[in-house]
């Protein structure tokens, strides 16, 4: 027990040599990166501009339309998973015929690679030849073709979030079903005997009890969310008109289109303290909720 | 009866699009842009499949090359950070030493970081070793998503086995490391599994970096070879179909096979 030190060290060496050099020195580089102007990709020296970059992004607007199209993207998004996901994860934790069948259907979207999701509902929506065109104008349901993607800006960002519900409220959904099971039976068996409706049972009890499960998903979506840019890329490629360019795009487009690396390095820095935020505040949150149930 | 009918409802709202995805994918190419469209084909055709398979040239051999690349680079990502993570994980989980917190705090925190971040210093570091371009530039660079996640839910795992087992094994004369190999990996194996199959999915399902990393068959991978051909106009839309229904065969068939595992690996990896 003594000696433990060495071999921990030996272990973990060849952790902590990838994770330092594909990890924490490029983390590290970027930092510095953003303080200078590098805006080609040979090395050389570049001048310093201190936070001249920073104060570049903050006074432009694209960036600011940018940070508010990803905050609508992560607010609807992880809301609609996180409700529906709550519903489907009952369903799945349901006695019935077939559940296999079931949770093999449901665990479908979560496995279909993003970027295949991306083409496929972009082809869904396709403006002159797309199923969803056709089953609405089939149905009556609309009398002419609709450009879902290429008109409104708005409605090309909704459209992306559809999609990627469509696709993470299975793993928000596997998710809470883990989180279901730990709950014991007894205690809704014993409030329905004391009276109480599903409703009821439901708000009082697997609510509250589920409540660390629903933290760590939210949690884990919104970050994910925050960062999105497959989805966007494959399916609006930002457009029509920016209106579905989001934070990640923006970055990419900037360092990787324009070679503005360090304007890229510092947008990307200003993601991190965001999500960084977001953790600390949801955390925050959390830890008053749980001092009032004491 | 009432759940049976949501559960009827989730699985079309869940199959439907998917399926036209199939369909289209086995559609000739003027039953797929008919006005008004039928749902199912006049003429049935499996030709897109053939061509990826045997195609010398064009899209459908670009679809097949990044194919071969995903698996390459998904082999290679899960070579290195699972092995990297076993050891390290163990380390994490069963050994006391000084930092021990702090070093599985910064795994964790690194595990957060976005990968939008580490990009452009990689990407300058690749260009001046000339690793632009390569399975082996993609396969290092994806070390930096697979390993600390890797390191984490090993960790977890072999801190959830009993420490007994191990302890016994060491009493018959084991050293630690003895103890390891006989006793904990084989205990540990659901956890590798897990690992193994997160590591290769997150590869497989990879874009920004093997975008930004690659630019042509040689590494391309096939998120990119889907969204490269997607964004053009006047595309045969079947032959994406089919290159999107082969590239979410291999995730799906290991997904719906090995469901238990992969529930156990996402409740690990992330919740404890």
């Amino acid at each position: 027990m003594r000696k433990q030190a060495p071999l921990a060290a030996a272990l973990l060496l060849p952790a902590a040599l990838v994770v330092f050099g594909v990890v924490l020195w490029p983390a590290g580089r970027a930092l510095v990166i953003s303080f200078l102007d590098v805006d080609s990709p040979f090395p050389g020296a570049y001048p310093f501009v201190g936070l001249g970059n920073y104060a570049d992004i903050l006074t432009n607007p694209r960036f600011w339309a940018a940070a508010q199209h990803t905050l609508y993207f992560t607010v609807a998004s992880t809301t609609l998973e996180v409700v529906l996901g709550l519903g489907l994860a009952h369903l799945l934790a349901a006695p019935m015929r077939f559940r296999w069948l079931f949770r093999a259907i449901v665990i479908l979207p979560w496995a279909l690679p993003t970027i295949v999701n991306g083409a496929m509902w972009r082809w869904i929506l396709n403006a002159e030849y797309g199923a969803l065109n056709a089953l609405l104008t089939q149905l009556h349901l609309m009398d002419d073709y609709h450009s879902w993607l290429g008109a409104d800006p708005f409605l090309a960002l909704n459209m992306v979030v559809v999609a990627d519900v469509w696709k993470n409220t299975s793993l928000v959904a596997f998710f809470l079903l883990a989180g279901l099971s730990a709950i014991p039976a007894e205690l809704g068996e014993a409030a329905r005997i004391d009276g109480a409706g599903s409703f009821r049972v439901f708000w009082r009890i697997t609510l509250p009890l589920l409540r660390p499960t629903l933290a760590a998903v939210l949690v884990l979506r919104v970050i994910e969310a925050f960062k999105v840019f497959d989805i966007v890329y494959v399916m609006t490629g930002g457009g029509p008109a920016s209106g579905t360019q989001t934070i990640t795009f923006l970055t990419y487009l900037q360092a990787f289109s324009a070679q503005r690396f360090s304007y890229g390095a510092a947008l990307a820095y200003l993601t991190v303290v965001a999500v960084l935020l977001l953790a600390l505040i949801y955390l925050r949150l959390l830890r008053q909720q749980e001092m009032r149930a004491l | 009866m009432r759940r049976t009918l949501g559960a009827l409802t989730a699985s079309a709202l869940i199959l439907a699009p998917f399926l036209w995805l199939v369909v289209s994918s086995v559609s000739g190419q003027t039953d797929l842009l008919e006005h008004p469209l039928h749902w199912w084909p006049e003429h049935v055709t499996l030709s897109r499949y053939q061509e990826i398979f045997t195609g010398r040239e064009g899209v459908a051999a670009q679809f097949r090359a990044a194919m071969v690349n995903s698996l390459i680079v998904g082999a290679g990502t899960v070579v290195v950070s699972v092995s990297v993570g076993i050891l390290g994980g163990y380390a994490l989980a069963r050994l006391t030493f000084p930092l021990r917190r702090m070093a599985l705090m910064s795994f964790l925190v690194t595990y957060m970081l976005p990968p939008i971040v580490l990009i452009i210093p990689l990407y300058l570091l690749m260009a001046r070793f000339g690793l632009l371009d390569t399975k082996l530039g993609l396969i290092i660079v994806y070390c930096s998503l697979a390993t600390p996640f890797a390191l984490w839910t090993m960790s977890t795992f072999f801190g959830s086995l009993p420490v007994e087992l191990e302890e016994a094994a060491r009493v018959d004369g084991c050293t630690r490391l003895g103890a390891l190999v006989r006793v904990i990996l084989p205990l540990a194996r659901p956890g590798i599994v897990a690992t193994v199959l997160f590591v290769f999915l997150l590869c497989w399902d990879e874009f920004l970096y093997a975008l930004i990393f690659t630019s042509t068959s040689d590494a391309k991978t096939i998120p990119v070879a889907i969204a490269e051909f997607t964004g053009r106009n006047a595309v045969d839309f079947g032959l994406i179909a089919a290159g999107g229904v082969l590239a979410a065969l291999p995730p799906v068939l290991l997904a719906v096979v090995l469901q238990r595992h992969l529930l156990a690996g996402l409740t690990a990896g992330s919740l404890k």
